[in-house]
């Protein structure tokens, strides 16, 4: 009842196509937006923006650059972590090379790196697919940490090979507060979710959503698969890289090649498994997803069975956590995204049974 | 559709849940609070029992004894970071103003996290302590005022083993065309090392070869061919968990003398030396701390805690263990810079920053160590405000099949050779982040 | 020369050490297209808990046993309770729920056994062969050989079960096509639950051996990352793939390390065989042995 498009006519074409086509959703939309660029900024504390929020934001941005790839090319991929060190590391030299580079340009240059090196690692994809490329796509994940670790000009010679980004200034203004690092984050994550968004409904996407639904068919039909699919690989891997630029820059401050490892590549594919694949709206809910719920095992943990060894409620942790994951799984495996899609679907009749 | 009735019902009750841990603070008068940012999961829980428990049980066993530091009692809290870099800054910003006053400093055991922390301490005003791991260049108070490497950093480490190994050869002076092999994890950590020694080859006139394995390192064989061939007068380790029992299996199956094995303090404890069985015989490795239960200090544990039924050591034979007393002497540390900052500010609640000023006025001759129970436990320590390592001594020890013997005292470092380079190391990082130095005379 | 004989011999034996854990992904990737990431996970707890009984005072010949059915019942539990109620899901949905598996056994044999890190001597030394090393100046370990041999005897048994015995012939026809198997009246069920069951017991294999020679502890689950290239190499569903692919892991790994490493900085075992495993894919798509599919609309 409170979710009906009756009585919503559309006119134009303009209307049809409309990312948010029913009012209650662009309102929705709206009020969520408003919340998170004024009430959160005026209302959370600092431990919500530094540890919670902002790590959040990073890693939903890598998850929508997975998500491109994996949810609507089709292609997998266990190496997000490492085109995240790309960008990361590549700003870094970017702002410490070029003199007087605005930090903004810098992080896209990281982006674009990022990008130039998937399209390196995307090129087997042509020829191998599923697991394998899966499997394959490992190769990058070692082969660049390696190269970073190795290769002392990345790191400007630093002894133990760690980096430490430099400060968040654009516009003279410096970002070093909790709260503006968050707002900083957020705009970039919105606008970037919303280039997405568009990007997936443009022709672009639906060639990409041929692709992975069967590509012998997409070809026949004359989509040229080596473009969509680098160009699936590029993409995705510039908005790695840009996440993982923010995620040295606005999130841990030094960090080592380490820091992009295989684990933070599983972690961005869980998100968007359990978010769900092929939808934007899925990679911030499975980013919330994994970010919160070992922290709030954790705090559970600690709060209410303070008698456990520590030692049995620190293995209780994955536990559940590996639990709640396949009970999601078996409950819905299209992932949470599919949930909120049942959910508005329920709330049309609510509270009428038809 | 039951099933999506039961995840809505089961994910309010978590929203719930939460609301209820977030607003349970507590607030209570004369207490210094600790955080712990301990790891007792994954590929390093081994280490983390054993360090966390240790550490642990002698803040129990302050609080049991004597009440508490003149009479401020000291209370802690855990968080399990799983050795994992973002897991670790989650819990520091979660437990950073817990307490009356905030965290009184805070230990990572990880070098990842020990990164992450260094900005944020600073603005924070609480001390990042790291007692034999993290930045080395920070033993450079003036750079780095909120972080202290105490005890001994990697380099004086370093240049205590090339002593040992000079001991072990007949004089400094014998090292003259000697091989030595820097076996190493190919990860931040494990490259530290490399350009001290690379200096300290030039000094002395040895050749080193530095050779790297893969982290985890749990496959060696290319790398003992490697040093087979090189045929090296010694190995120096330096791994950490799964890869230092590997290298010494390894290294019985090419056929390389244990006993001219010299390992790092992370890979030197009785969970690298047991899981190789008896291919670890001979076995040796640096030391800041030393095993045993055979100390006053540890004694005071048993009597005061275990006896109590209050330790927390699942397994109570590990106490005594290398990582254990490892985890007693950073309770030691612990206690003795909050001890020495209420000599200037009160016997109450203090916050970070007054801890800090304990941290860096602390000093630990061996008259105090015995009164602490602790003579020959861990070395005498002085530090200052240039000086955030304060010792650099180190001890050698051999695994005799059952457990870790000392074989030498207390060894100097090479200060003359590393202090410059921590000063050049530390210098460049002040220019690149525009810090101005802290003057030191004017410090008190 | 000789040397270069050590470091490939010693290469090909590592190989058959990484053989045998690929091998439990083969067995249940052939039987039910699941890529079972927890592989790994369960080698870890199967050797945890063989030592972990052992310290409960069982004797060997005791304990192995009882592992060997705390496995098996292992391998039934998880194919009930995550696989079966996952059935005809994308393949990424079950690769995802069996990661969360790992958390769960990772867990859950930390909790029963502690985190405790353990020796486990099976009673063979890790030391070169004498003679060998007199009459040829090339060392080979006798346990690696032992376990060359284990890993030798493991895969006929395997063979000759898959292609002599019934079960071995109804897992094949599963294998090939679900539906049709269920047609002609195979229980589809039990099959997987039998797999499950021998996945178990090849992880009991591996951990007593890898755990022999790393000690017993967390890092025996990584073993799993070691399998992976193997696994593209020989192809997921072939056996003797995984085989093959192992001994060419190994030796290519090592000799790359050794000859190639000193010039570029040394580390490069980390990502040799994946990329090796990749340039090896962009001729056969479908690794080594791999079934070749046809696509069509």
């Amino acid at each position: 009842m409170f979710y009906r498009e009756a009585g919503q006519y559309k006119t134009t074409y303009e209307a049809d196509s409309a990312i948010f086509p029913i009012r209650q959703e662009r309102f929705a939309f709206w009020t969520f937006l408003v919340i998170a660029f004024v009430v959160v900024p005026l209302t959370a504390s600092p431990y919500l923006f530094s540890a919670i929020l902002i790590p959040f934001l990073i890693l939903a941005l890598a998850a929508i650059g997975l998500n491109i790839l994996t949810g609507y090319a089709g292609q997998l991929s266990l190496g997000s972590a490492a085109f995240m060190a790309v960008g990361a590391f590549a700003s870094y030299n970017f702002v410490l090379r070029v003199p007087g580079i605005p930090l903004l340009v810098a992080f896209g240059c990281g982006g674009l790196s990022a990008a130039a090196v998937g399209i390196l690692f995307g090129l087997p994809s042509l020829r191998i697919r599923g697991f394998y490329l899966a499997v394959a796509t490992l190769a990058a994940q070692f082969f660049i940490v390696w190269c970073l670790t190795k290769i002392g000009w990345f790191t400007n010679y630093s002894a133990s090979g760690v980096i430490t980004a430099q400060a968040l200034v654009i516009l003279g203004y410096t970002f070093d507060t909790p709260r503006a690092k968050y707002l900083l984050v957020l705009t970039i994550v919105a606008l970037m979710a919303l280039a997405a968004k568009n990007m997936a409904r443009s022709n672009t996407g639906r060639k990409w959503m041929a692709v992975r639904d069967m590509d012998v068919a997409a070809e026949v039909i004359g989509i040229r698969l080596m473009s969509s699919k680098l160009l699936a690989f590029a993409v995705s891997s510039f908005y790695c890289g840009v996440a993982g630029a923010l995620y040295a820059y606005a999130y841990l401050g030094t960090v080592e090649p380490e820091a992009y490892n295989l684990d933070l590549s599983f972690r961005i594919l869980f998100m968007i498994i359990i978010g769900g694949m092929g939808t934007i709206l899925g990679s911030f809910l499975g980013a919330a997803f994994i970010v919160l719920t070992p922290i709030l095992l954790n705090i559970f943990v600690h709060t209410f069975a303070q008698s456990l060894p520590s030692s049995v409620s620190s293995n209780l942790e994955p536990m559940v956590f590996g639990g709640m994951i396949i009970y999601f799984l078996v409950v819905e495996p299209h992932g949470l995204a599919r949930l909120w899609q049942i959910g508005k679907e329920k709330l049309r009749l609510w509270p009428f049974p038809h | 559709m039951m099933r999506h009735k039961s995840v809505a019902v089961w994910l309010a009750s978590a929203a719930l849940g939460t609301a209820v841990a977030f607003g349970a603070t507590a607030a209570v008068a004369d207490e210094q609070f600790i955080p712990l940012l301990s790891y007792r999961v994954g590929a390093y829980a081994s280490g983390g029992t054993g360090i966390f428990g240790g550490y642990i049980d002698y803040m129990n066993m302050i609080n049991q004894r004597d009440g508490g530091i003149n009479g401020v009692k000291l209370t802690w809290e855990e968080c399990e970071t799983e050795y994992n870099t973002a897991r670790g800054v989650e819990c520091y910003e979660r437990l950073k103003n817990k307490g009356a006053l905030g965290a009184s400093m805070v230990m990572p055991l990880s070098t990842g996290i020990t990164y992450s922390l260094i900005d944020r301490v600073a603005t924070d005003k609480i001390p990042l302590v790291t007692i034999g791991y993290g930045r080395t260049d920070a033993s450079d108070g003036r750079v780095f005022p909120y972080v202290f490497p105490m005890l001994t950093n990697y380099w004086s480490q370093n240049t205590t083993k090339i002593k040992f190994i000079g001991m072990r050869e007949g004089g400094m002076d014998k090292l003259k065309g000697k091989k030595i092999v820097n076996l190493y994890i190919d990860i931040p950590y494990g490259k530290e090392t490399i350009p001290v020694l690379d200096a300290q080859a030039k000094k002395y006139g040895f050749i080193v070869t530095h050779i790297p394995f893969t982290a985890p390192g749990n496959d060696q064989q290319s790398q003992w061919l490697q040093i087979r061939q090189i045929k090296p007068d010694w190995v120096i380790l330096r791994g950490y968990g799964v890869n230092v029992p590997v290298a010494i299996k390894t290294a019985a199956k090419s056929g390389f003398p244990r006993d001219h094995m010299v390992g790092v303090w992370w890979s030197g404890s009785e969970e690298d030396t047991i899981p190789a069985g008896d291919a670890a015989k001979g076995y040796i490795a640096a030391g800041f701390n030393v095993a045993g239960t055979n100390y006053p200090v540890i004694k005071d544990i048993q009597k005061y805690v275990y006896a109590k039924n209050l330790g927390n050591m699942e397994d109570k034979s590990r106490v005594g263990s290398i990582y254990y007393n490892r985890g007693v002497v950073y309770g030691i540390i612990t206690v003795e810079a909050i001890r020495k900052a209420q000599e200037k500010y009160g016997k109450k609640t203090l916050s970070g920053e007054q801890v800090r000023w304990g941290l860096e006025n602390l000093n630990l001759d061996d008259k105090h160590l015995k009164q602490l129970g602790a003579e020959g436990f861990l070395p005498a320590l002085k530090m200052s405000c240039a000086d955030h390592e304060g010792s650099g001594l180190a001890k050698f020890q051999q695994w005799d099949g059952k457990q870790w013997k000392v074989i030498t005292d207390w060894i100097t470092p090479d200060r003359e050779l590393v202090r410059p380079m921590i000063e050049q190391s530390a210098a460049e990082y002040a220019k690149e982040k525009n810090l101005t130095l802290r003057d030191c005379s004017k410090e008190g | 020369m000789q040397f270069f004989f050590e470091v490939l011999i010693g290469g090909l034996l590592s190989g058959v050490m990484y053989s045998l854990v690929a091998l439990g992904f083969v067995l249940i990737y052939k039987a039910s297209g699941v890529f079972n990431f927890a592989q790994g996970s369960m080698v870890f707890f199967a050797a945890l808990t063989f030592v972990g009984l052992l310290e409960k005072g069982l004797g060997f010949w005791l304990a192995l046993p009882a592992t060997l059915a705390v496995m098996i019942v292992l391998g039934l539990v998880i194919e009930r309770i995550v696989l079966r109620p996952l059935i005809n899901q994308p393949q990424i949905t079950l690769f995802m729920a069996t990661i969360g598996l790992s958390f769960f056994i990772e867990g859950l044999a930390q909790l029963m056994w502690g985190a405790n890190v353990r020796g486990l001597e099976l009673g063979i030394q890790d030391e070169p062969l004498q003679w060998v090393s007199d009459v040829a100046g090339v060392n080979v370990s006798k346990f690696d050989l032992v376990a060359a041999g284990i890993a030798a005897v493991l895969v006929s048994t395997l063979a000759i079960f898959f292609s002599r015995t019934r079960i071995g012939r109804a897992l094949r026809a599963v294998a090939d096509d679900h539906q049709a198997a269920l047609a002609v009246g195979i229980p589809l069920q039990q099959i997987w639950g039998i797999v499950w069951a021998v996945a178990g017991a090849v992880a009991l294999v591996a951990g007593l051996l890898w755990g022999a020679r790393n000690g017993v502890q967390f890092a025996l689950t990584f073993v799993a990352l070691k399998a992976l290239p193997v696994l593209i190499l020989g192809g997921f569903e072939s056996i003797p793939g995984a085989v093959v692919g192992g001994l060419i892991v190994g030796a290519s790994e090592k000799l790359a390390e050794v000859y190639v490493g000193p010039y570029v900085g040394g580390g490069i075992e980390g990502w040799f065989p994946y990329v090796l495993a990749l340039l090896f894919l962009l001729v056969r798509p479908e690794g080594l042995f791999g079934e070749k599919i046809i696509r069509r609309i």
